[in-house]
Order: C-alpha cells, then structure tokens, then sequence
C-alpha cells in the first residue's frame, strides 16, 4: 500500500460521507418520492455487477501469493462459491473456503 | 403506554436481528484482521468501521487500496457496492418518511441491509404500526448491530497484529466476496451481469487499477437489467 496518512484518512472521511449520502437519498427527500424503475431496477444488480467482476482478477492472479496461483487458491475459492451457493448463506461459504485455505497451513506450522 | 409499546418494538428489533450477529461477528473480525494486515493502523481501521459501517464496500477500498488504486477509483467503486442503500432507502421512505428530521438522519446512518431487511419486512407485515413503534424498531436491530460491528473490527485488528506475516491474510478478501455474492445469483438475469462483470473485468485488466471493474460493473448491470426484462417478456 503506498498512500500517505492524509490520504488513507481522506479516503476514510469521503467514503463515509459519501455512503451516508447514498443511504440517506430518499428518507431525506420530504414527502414520499419514488425512483424511476428503471433506476431502481439497475440498483438491484450492483452488487452481483461490481463484486465478481472485482474477486476474478485476485483468485486468477493473486498479489501475495509466492508462487502464483496454486490449486490451493482455485480449491479455497470453488469450496466458498460452491458452499454459499448451495447453502444461500454466506457464513458458511466463508468458513468453507477459510478451512480449505488455512487448514494446510495450520497443519504445516505444528 | 405508547412509551411502553416503544420499548416492545425495541426489543422485538433486538430479538429480530439476534440471528443475524452469527455472520456480523466474523465479517467484523476479518476486516479487522485484514485491514491491519494490509498497514492501516488501529484508529483507521475502527474509524472505517465507525464511520463507513458497510462490510462489503470497506472490503471493496481495501482491495483497491492493496492494488494501490487511484483515489478517485477507491471511493467509486466502493461507493457503487453502496448504491443499493438508495434502493433501500427509497424503500423506507413510505414507512420512516414523517419521522422528524434528526431522527431520519440517524436512520439513514444506520440504514444497511440487516436493518433494511428485517424493518420493511415487519412494516408490511404490520402496516398499521404507529410511527415511533416504526423508529423504535429500526433502532432496536441497528443499534444491536451496529456496536458488534465496530466491537469486532477492533478484536480482528488486535488478532491481526498476533497473526504470522507468512500466512496470505489477503486472500481472506476475495473468499469474503465470492460467500456474499453467490447467494445473491438468484435467477438467470443475475447469472449473466455476474458473467459479464468476471469477464469484462479480466479483459479491461490492463487498464488503470479501478477504472476497467467501473466499465464492467456498468455493462453488468445493464446485461442484467436486459436479460431480466427479456425474460419476463417472454413469460
């Protein structure tokens, strides 16, 4: 990471203010206005749009990893995908994908 | 007595939102953890999770930040995994709308998707709640909550700087993405913007950390809004 601490904290500060913005929208508006549909239907895709898109480039190419991607990063990754997908809850496609990665690992250290 | 029907839809907020701490807990722990690792120092890390209170996105600007992002391409992409507060605020609008004006701004900072969730699906279900009881059920699942979340993120941050440099703490971040989206593909309309978000973003890979994953979310969004309305055409 090489940002200096003025702006790790401006980053902090424009992030707060601008998600208390984005939530505050609508309740502030007086009275009870709605959004265009159209709008509001693009919103509802944000999350399933920026978070894939975000995640594929970090298991294929990983920063940290030594030597690259290893059939570790792709088995840890199906396990949390395969696992949330079938369970339709994220904590356990979480704990899947951890104990895939960091078992080996903990083994490795005793 | 109205006092006393406050108080019970407090509490009824608070037993409402008790399952949803399993998974607040160690989302709170790990972005503490991760954010030290990644070399922000305590008082960034609580101050992230005080002031932003949105996992996915704090999530989201670490990431950007280990990739030595641009600043402008840090908060926008954050900021977009945001967006869909708006949704859910115009969603609580009809409910919260006439509450007074300091007490709006308090749920709008605590407006986020455990207490969107729980609070627009008890005021359909109940719609002749009065509007305090509303306020006050609101308060009672975000201000369960929200204290957890920063609670947590400071024993994560503390567990972090205990955690040997040579374990790969990062790829706890894209393990946390792939559990919070795949839920989420719950028809073929998602499917396809989760497609097209994958694919454009390795193909825009080269361009300026930030601003390819802004294109490709665009396009995924509207490859999801087309799928979406061409199937229910054909319906």
């Amino acid at each position: 990471m090489n940002y200096s601490q003025f702006e790790i904290w401006v980053i902090i500060a424009l992030m707060a203010i601008g998600t208390f913005a984005i939530r505050f929208s609508f309740l502030g508006l007086i009275g009870s206005k709605r959004m265009p549909p159209l709008i509001e239907r693009m919103l509802r895709f944000t999350p399933v749009a920026v978070l894939p898109g975000m995640v594929a480039p970090l298991v294929l190419w990983p920063t940290d990893a030594a030597d690259g991607v290893t059939l570790l990063h792709l088995a840890a990754a199906s396990a949390a995908v395969g696992t949330a997908y079938m369970t339709r809850k994220v904590i356990w496609g979480m704990l899947a994908g951890l104990s895939v990665f960091f078992v080996p690992v903990l083994f490795d250290l005793l | 007595m109205t006092r006393s029907l406050e108080k019970s839809a407090f509490w009824t907020g608070v037993v409402d939102v008790l399952p949803f701490i399993v998974m607040v807990v160690p989302f709170a722990t790990l972005f503490g953890v991760v954010a030290i690792e990644a070399g922000l120092s305590l008082a960034q890390t609580l101050s992230f999770s005080i002031m932003v209170i949105a996992g996915a996105s704090q999530f989201a600007a670490l990431q950007l930040m280990l990739d030595n992002a641009a600043i402008v391409f840090i908060l926008a992409a954050a900021l977009a995994v945001n967006l869909r507060m708006a949704m859910y605020s115009a969603a609580l609008a009809p409910h919260l709308g006439r509450a007074p004006l300091l007490q709006r701004a308090v749920i709008g900072y605590l407006n986020f998707d455990q207490s969107y969730v729980l609070a627009v699906a008890k005021y359909e279900d109940q719609p002749d709640m009065p509007l305090p009881s509303r306020v006050a059920y609101f308060l009672g699942v975000s201000l369960t909550i929200a204290p957890l979340w920063c609670l947590f993120t400071y024993i994560g941050a503390e567990i972090g700087a205990w955690i040997p440099a040579d374990l790969e703490v990062s790829f706890v971040l894209p393990l946390a993405f792939l559990s919070t989206v795949a839920p989420m593909l719950k028809s073929p309309a998602h499917i396809a913007a989760a497609g097209v978000s994958i694919i454009l973003a390795l193909a825009l890979a080269g361009l300026p950390s930030g601003s390819g994953l802004l294109i490709a979310a665009l396009c995924a969004m509207v490859t999801g809004v087309v799928v979406e309305t061409l199937l229910e055409r054909r319906a």
